[in-house]
């Protein structure tokens, strides 16, 4: 029971520790299947998870600072847009330059207002998303197998828990059964088709960029506002360059996408729990090397187990008309 | 005289210092077919391209239907009724027919409505036109015939009046060719107005009411097709007359330079491309291998010219055997004296961001000749780049203009001079003229008989069997990567034709 319980909490954070990586990789899906690339992808999940926390603190309001979270998020969206779209620049100097900006400014700007050494102020429950207990979750909580599984995976987490696995429907939905789906999977395979349709490329683009940033956006508040209490310079710890890799792992398609994220989740929960226990046959491990298993996993992963990953044809490459 | 489908008056239009189009006049007759024929760059694709709303002209008006039309992005010309098929197709090819042919003319902003009402549009317009392809097949799955044919009908599902299309027989086989004239002959009955881009003569006889020719980015004349020659066309064109086949003496064939055995090559995937291939070129003749595209020729000429590993069989090059594990050194082939024109000269052939004089040595920098001590000779390199441009009448006459900015044409007779001074003993072409024009055609042509006349040996790749005709003693057909007949010269296009289609191979397995 010991045994079934504790694997009942891993799942659990495998869940809370995925959600992160699912709504950066779901970000990228949208830029990268209208051929962009985005590499800014953690810079714009810092910014998001800065204004944030920064906006609840002031506001007082959890809501407020997820809306000024999605909103900062999407402006550095429409700055790589600018350069990469308008100005037909190089779309990874775009995103590295974004994920430096991001990096600093948000250190300044967090020293200055809230002189805490860059942290945001710790945020009060009514500042923070709070886990939704379903209905009965505590009762059926003794039920053998079936119990743990609905009050430790279903119930209780944060709405935007929810909001991230309800993404994965929808973001496939959009792809694949809308006009707006068909027209970013068109863009980012062949540019010069949807040109001579009669399609603007450009403002194609910078709508799949929106979305990008709406989505790291709410990655970015989920980190301050839900995760942790608070901001703390460079929170975001790589995750955005991990959901890019599960991106490639998931070959663009948003349902694999969440099995990526759910597994680079599971490695990175198992890590914790794993931590300063003795493993059978190999005696203790170092915690440094539980921390690094996910990225030895994900270059092992990435390196011989998914086959061909075939990005989208246009991916990378600025349009401009033949000539 | 018909009305007016399309007017276009004075049209002017510079990309930087190049005037692509200067002044130009044309009227199209509704429910015609009207040929634009023009040597590459002489600004047929720019013309077409204003017309679809694709560039702006910089001058100059556009009447459609008598009606003066403003046309500033494509969706104005498909509104006005215009349909444009690219030369490069303009589709995704990880989608299918349907999704190609709605995409930008959805119906609905679900997609389940729009194909639903693609899919029964598409069955009237098959019925129509001829024009069957399934609608659920994957458009990379498609041979290029199909593709074509998914490109007319997306401009006719959007309700294209006028159809421009922009050398559509470049990549076809000649059947196909044929079966696309068939159909735009029937859109032409059904009140349709075609306009057809090439600088294939024939076709332009075979099938037009109405010619007109451009030059330089000035139209020079529009003549009626039934009372005009291919010989006065290619004149307007070129703007002096021009030989259509280059005359040649009778070859004197010697001993065997090359000898192609057994030779057996797989793709990357594993398949056979190119199965149990043999022959022999001999000193003194030109051997044309006919096909298709994608029918083996461009592996079997990558595994003699050493570049491509071969799984089996062997080539002899003067009696000694050429590694055919694909690591062979092509420098020490050259010194053997084989040179190689790659059919795709700006990926293999040239570096286009090098000078010319660069390109012209590639390949043979390690020669004595252009080295001083250690280092490159610039001098000598330049002189000898200047040497080339005179002899090969390369235009322009600058040894240090950055490659990209050469025509195909001259980008071709680089790499051509480039392997045809180093005097070798074998020759191996691929595409000599793919994207040339007829007055460079010529001229290349008359080189390769002149290496031939030389004792040289020469083996000539090309899908365009009026080239291969022209040059070729002997002619060899592929077909799924096997040498299906040899032919003479004399052998006529309809032979070859059939050949080129596998049509004997077939009956023969069966």
């Amino acid at each position: 029971m010991d045994l079934f319980n504790a694997i009942a909490q891993t799942l659990d954070s495998t869940i809370r520790l995925s959600v992160p990586l699912l709504l950066a990789c779901l970000a990228g899906l949208y830029s990268e299947r209208a051929g962009i690339f985005d590499i800014g992808l953690e810079g714009k999940m810092l910014v998001g998870a800065f204004a944030g926390a920064a906006a609840a603190s002031v506001f007082h309001s959890a809501y407020l600072g997820l809306g000024m979270a999605i909103l900062i998020s999407v402006a550095f969206a429409l700055i790589h847009g600018f350069a990469s779209i308008t100005h037909r620049g190089n779309q990874i100097v775009s995103g590295v330059a974004i994920n430096f900006i991001a990096a600093g400014s948000t250190i300044i700007l967090g020293q200055a207002w809230f002189q805490q050494g860059g942290r945001t102020p710790a945020l009060a429950p009514a500042e923070r998303f709070e886990a939704i207990i379903w209905p009965g979750a505590d009762a059926v909580r003794g039920v053998p197998i079936l119990g743990p599984i609905y009050s430790e995976l279903i119930s209780g987490h944060s709405v935007l828990v929810y909001l991230a696995f309800l993404m994965v429907p929808f973001t496939w939905w959009v792809l694949f059964r809308t006009r707006f789906g068909l027209r970013l999977r068109a863009v980012g395979e062949n540019p010069a088709a949807v040109d001579t349709a009669g399609i603007s490329v450009a403002w194609l683009r910078y709508r799949a960029l929106i979305c990008t940033g709406v989505l790291t956006g709410v990655a970015g508040a989920y980190l301050s506002m839900v995760q942790n209490g608070g901001f703390v310079k460079d929170m975001t710890a790589g995750k955005g360059y991990i959901a890019l890799a599960a991106l490639i792992f998931a070959k663009w398609k948003p349902v694999n996408a969440m099995f990526a994220c759910l597994l680079f989740g599971f490695l990175d929960a198992l890590a914790i729990r794993l931590q300063g226990t003795p493993l059978p046959l190999i005696g203790r491990v170092p915690v440094q090397f539980m921390q690094a298993l996910p990225y030895v996993l994900t270059v092992i992963l990435l390196a011989g187990f998914i086959g061909k990953a075939i990005p989208p044809r246009a991916g990378g490459v600025p349009y401009v008309k033949e000539r | 005289m018909a009305q007016a489908a399309i007017e276009l008056i004075g049209i002017n239009k510079s990309f930087g210092a190049v005037r692509a189009n200067r002044d130009i006049n044309l009227e199209i007759a509704r429910g015609t077919i009207h040929g634009i024929v023009g040597e590459n760059g002489a600004g047929k694709s720019t013309l077409m391209s204003i017309l679809y709303g694709f560039y702006q002209a910089d001058s100059g008006e556009i009447h459609v239907g008598g009606q003066p039309a403003s046309i500033k992005t494509p969706n104005d010309a498909i509104a006005l009724g215009i349909g444009m098929v690219h030369q490069h197709f303009m589709l995704v090819d990880n989608f299918s027919v349907l999704e190609n042919v709605i995409l930008g003319a959805e119906s609905d902003a679900l997609l389940k409505k729009s194909i639903a009402k693609a899919r029964s549009e598409l069955e009237r317009l098959e019925r129509e036109y001829g024009l069957e392809v399934d609608p659920d097949a994957i458009i990379e799955e498609l041979p290029v015939g199909l593709q074509q044919r998914v490109e007319i009908l997306k401009a006719l599902y959007r309700g294209a009046e006028i159809l421009i299309l922009d050398e559509p027989t470049g990549v076809l086989t000649p059947a196909e060719a044929d079966h696309l004239f068939r159909i735009l002959k029937q859109l032409k009955e059904q009140g349709k107005t075609v306009v057809l881009i090439t600088h294939k003569l024939r076709e332009i006889m075979a099938i037009t009411d109405t010619v007109s020719v451009m030059r330089q980015g000035t139209m020079v004349a529009t003549r009626e097709t039934k009372k005009t020659t291919v010989g006065e066309l290619a004149e307007l064109m070129v703007g002096r007359r021009v030989l259509l086949r280059v005359e040649k003496g009778e070859a004197e064939a010697g001993g065997i330079k090359l000898a192609v055995k057994n030779l057996t090559v797989k793709d990357s995937r594993g398949v056979t491309v190119v199965d149990d291939v043999s022959f022999d070129l001999r000193a003194g003749e030109i051997v044309g291998i006919a096909g298709v595209a994608g029918n083996g020729q461009s592996e079997l000429l990558e595994a003699i010219s050493g570049i491509r590993h071969a799984v089996s069989g062997s080539v002899m090059l003067d009696g000694k055997p050429i590694d055919l594990t694909g690591a062979a050194d092509p420098g020490e082939l050259r010194e053997r004296g084989l040179a190689h024109v790659p059919e795709d000269r700006h990926h293999v052939g040239l570096v286009l961001a090098f000078e010319e004089n660069e390109n012209s040595i590639l390949g043979y920098h390690d020669d004595e000749r252009y080295l001083k001590g250690p280092f490159l000779n610039i001098d000598a390199i330049r002189d000898d780049a200047k040497d080339k441009i005179t002899k090969y009448d390369i235009r322009p006459a600058d040894c240090r203009l950055r490659t990209a900015n050469f025509s195909g044409g001259n980008q071709q007779k680089i790499v051509l001079a480039r392997e045809m001074e180093q005097d070798p003993g074998v020759l191996i072409v691929g595409q000599p003229t793919r994207g040339v024009d007829v007055g460079a055609i010529e001229f290349i042509h008359k080189r390769l008989i002149a290496m031939r006349d030389q004792g040289k040996a020469v083996l000539v790749v090309s899908v365009e069997l009026d080239e291969i005709r022209s040059l070729s003693d002997r002619i060899l057909v592929m077909f799924a990567g096997r040498i299906v007949g040899e032919r003479g010269p004399e052998a006529t296009e309809g032979e070859l034709g059939l050949l080129m289609a596998g049509v004997e191979h077939q009956e023969a397995a069966e």
